[in-house]
């Protein structure tokens, strides 16, 4: 079975997020990962392909820095790796998904993965353009996956409890929290990352040159107001409470 | 490349690391030290996830990683936020196991190096006895030859990993009469009749780490088990010291890295006189000092270990590391706590922790003096 993962290199969680002088979102000094939803897409091709046999190729649309969470995908044991720059063309949802759908058009698949979201932009789009540009079936926000004779199983989170769907192959499929435990990449695996085949490509390369632009502009950010200092609320406990649920109804406007 | 010393590998793994140390260790850190004793999953599972043989060989099951992953392993342990855990792990990577993997014959390293590194076999070392610290030749624990076996009698102290080990590695005299030139290492599992461990032994930090107190008493030990050459153990085990005082600097260093980040997010936190402490010059200045004094140390580690991975052999440098990383490690601690105030001084905070922890770096490996004395001589003093 030939299984892609898509996979996006995401600030840390832990990262502060500030703005640069032009307003755009500060990417220096910020530690990078490997968006943990994608994780998620990792570990279970890694499974898929413990139990079954076949070739987990990880891809991802980002520049040179990117090649460390296709690295850490290998290192964990995924097969090969493929990496497009996507040069000065400005992304979106539809462009990334445009170029990752060209590039994995050219590959054998019987199963496309990916996280249901991206933990930065949060927007969830990709994966299903991905396989609506390739004229494929998606299931979202998958918690459970079974494979077998060339269908899948999958349980999907919904509304207040949880779908059980069944989908012909080949599909693609986004991670959902719960869909498992991601693996620590292999101190062997780390060792020998560098020797597993990491494939450049340009949009050029992809016959994409010139033909993929963002539909969405973003046209500024913002950061969240910084916290208030806190109210401390002085005097005998019953009249404090009092106090309280008045600021609580008439200044904070919660109850 | 950091420092000219860490590659992609070596950053790949300190993440991976790091992810551990966050997720599976500092969750139970605090009820570990409580205890006194680390759970005893930690090492098999370190072992399964690679984390203890990452500069071994492949045919030895590590991951074929240089000396620095060693180094990574350190410092990435000394962020769980106790000395304790990393100093035992550095025993069980960097100073019961180097040499069998120098010394050993294929059969030792079968049976005790390999499930060492795997995490299956616990390993303590055993130098220090009551009345044989700092003077390592004065060592009273003898060997005595009786055909097929080595019969060994004397009583070890300070031991870590002690009471949890599975085997030790333990330095005794097989001829007293020539002094350091009758001094040999031998491989003893817990299970050989006569030895035992007759105290766990409380102490000031390093708390979760436990350190005991061994007994052999008529303990038999087959004569495959001697380590190394008969008689040349002394210089064996000065080898062996090496390493530990190079991870053991390491280490010190990176606690003190730790130690400093921690103190930094509280004094720019900590508001007095109507401003964070940092707008204080006097404290701005003394965490200026603190990080120089770590970067100082830190440079010198890493020089020193490359010689030490190009397989030189730097005493002199070696124990100016182990001297500095246990000094600045405590200095910083201590400037630490006083940044802390009284917060500082009350358990809730981990800097107590630290002070205490770091105080050993300037005994365990060798003390502060003793360091002076091997730098005195290497200049001819
Ligand atoms: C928590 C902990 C863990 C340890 N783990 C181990 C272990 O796993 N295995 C092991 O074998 N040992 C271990 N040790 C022992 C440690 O290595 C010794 O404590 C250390 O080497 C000092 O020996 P000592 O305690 O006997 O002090 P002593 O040698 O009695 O020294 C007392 C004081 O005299 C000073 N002194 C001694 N000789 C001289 C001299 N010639 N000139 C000037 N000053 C001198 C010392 O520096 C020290 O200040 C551990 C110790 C501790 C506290």
């Amino acid at each position: 079975m030939n299984i892609v993962v898509c996979l996006k290199q995401t600030f840390d969680t832990e990262a502060k997020i500030t703005l640069d002088a032009g307003g755009k979102i500060e990417r220096k000094g910020v530690s990078l990962i490997m968006n943990p939803y994608d994780e998620f897409a990792v570990e279970e091709a890694l499974r898929l392909k413990e139990k079954d046999g076949g070739e987990v190729t990880v891809i991802s649309v980002g520049e040179s820095s990117a090649q460390d969470a296709l690295r850490q995908a290998l290192a964990m044991g995924a097969d090969k790796a493929i990496l497009v720059d996507p040069g000065e063309a400005e992304l979106d949802e539809y462009a990334t998904a445009t170029i990752l759908a060209k590039a994995i058009s050219g590959l054998e698949y019987d199963i496309i993965l990916g996280g249901f979201r991206a933990i930065d932009d949060g927007s969830a789009q990709v994966a299903g353009r991905v396989a609506e540009i390739l004229n494929v079936p998606v299931v979202n926000v998958v918690t459970k996956l079974e494979v077998e004779g060339g269908k899948a199983v999958a349980t999907r989170e919904i509304e207040g409890g949880s779908e059980l769907v069944e989908v012909a192959l080949p599909a693609v499929f986004t991670a959902q929290k719960g869909l498992n435990e991601p693996r620590y990449p292999s101190m062997k695996g780390i060792m020998k990352a560098k020797k597993k085949p990491m494939q450049k490509m340009t949009l050029g390369d992809l016959g994409l040159e010139g033909q993929v632009a963002a539909k969405v502009k973003a046209l500024s950010y913002s950061l969240p107001e910084p916290r208030k200092a806190g109210k401390i609320i002085p005097g005998e406990a019953a009249e404090a409470a009092r106090e309280l649920a008045k600021l609580l109804r008439e200044e904070a406007k919660v109850i | 490349m950091k420092y000219g010393v860490f590659t992609e590998e070596h950053e790949a793994v300190r993440k991976t690391i790091r992810r551990f140390v966050e997720t599976e260790l500092v969750p139970h850190v605090e009820e570990w030290e409580k205890q006194g004793y680390f759970a005893d999953w930690v090492i098999p599972r370190m072992g399964e996830l690679g984390f203890l043989s990452l500069r071994y060989p492949e045919k030895y099951g590590g991951a074929g990683g240089d000396y620095f992953m060693g180094i990574v392993l350190a410092e990435e342990l000394a962020r769980c936020g106790a000395g304790g855990l990393p100093m035992a792990v550095a025993v069980q990577t960097d100073m019961a196991t180097p040499p069998i993997m120098q010394f050993g014959t294929e059969e030792q390293i079968k049976k005790y190096l390999i499930p060492a590194l795997k995490g299956e076999k616990v390993a303590c070392l055993g130098i220090t006895e009551p009345n044989a610290g700092s003077d390592v030749a004065s060592i009273q624990t003898r060997a005595v030859r009786d055909g097929d076996h080595w019969v060994i009698n004397g009583r070890k102290t300070f031991i870590t990993n002690g009471v949890r080990a599975d085997f030790i590695t333990l330095v005794a005299k097989t001829n007293p009469d020539l002094g350091y030139n009758g001094v040999s290492l031998f491989l003893v599992d817990k299970d050989t009749p006569g030895f035992s461990v007759t105290r766990k032994l409380e102490k000031v930090g390093m708390r979760c780490s436990d350190t005991a107190e061994l007994l052999f008493e008529d303990c038999r030990v087959p004569a495959e088990n001697l380590l190394g050459v008969e008689n040349r153990g002394f210089h064996q085990i000065m080898w062996e010291l090496q390493g530990e005082r190079l991870i053991g600097a390491a280490g010190a260093v990176a606690g003190a890295q730790y130690t400093f980040e921690k103190c930094l997010e509280y004094a720019r936190q900590r508001t007095q006189f109507g401003k964070p402490l940092i707008r204080h010059q006097v404290i701005a200045h003394k965490l200026a000092e603190m990080a120089t004094e770590i970067e100082a140390a830190r440079q010198l580690v890493y020089s020193t270990a490359r010689k030490f991975a190009a397989g030189e052999y730097p005493v002199k440098e070696i124990s100016m590391c182990k001297l500095v990383g246990g000094q600045v490690s405590f200095r910083v601690a201590d400037a630490a706590l006083q940044i802390y105030g009284g917060y500082g001084y009350m358990m809730e905070y981990g800097v107590q922790r630290s002070w205490r922890d770091s105080r050993l770096n300037r005994i365990g490996g060798g003390t502060d003096e003793i360091m002076k004395e091997v730098i005195a001589k290497s200049l001819g003093l």
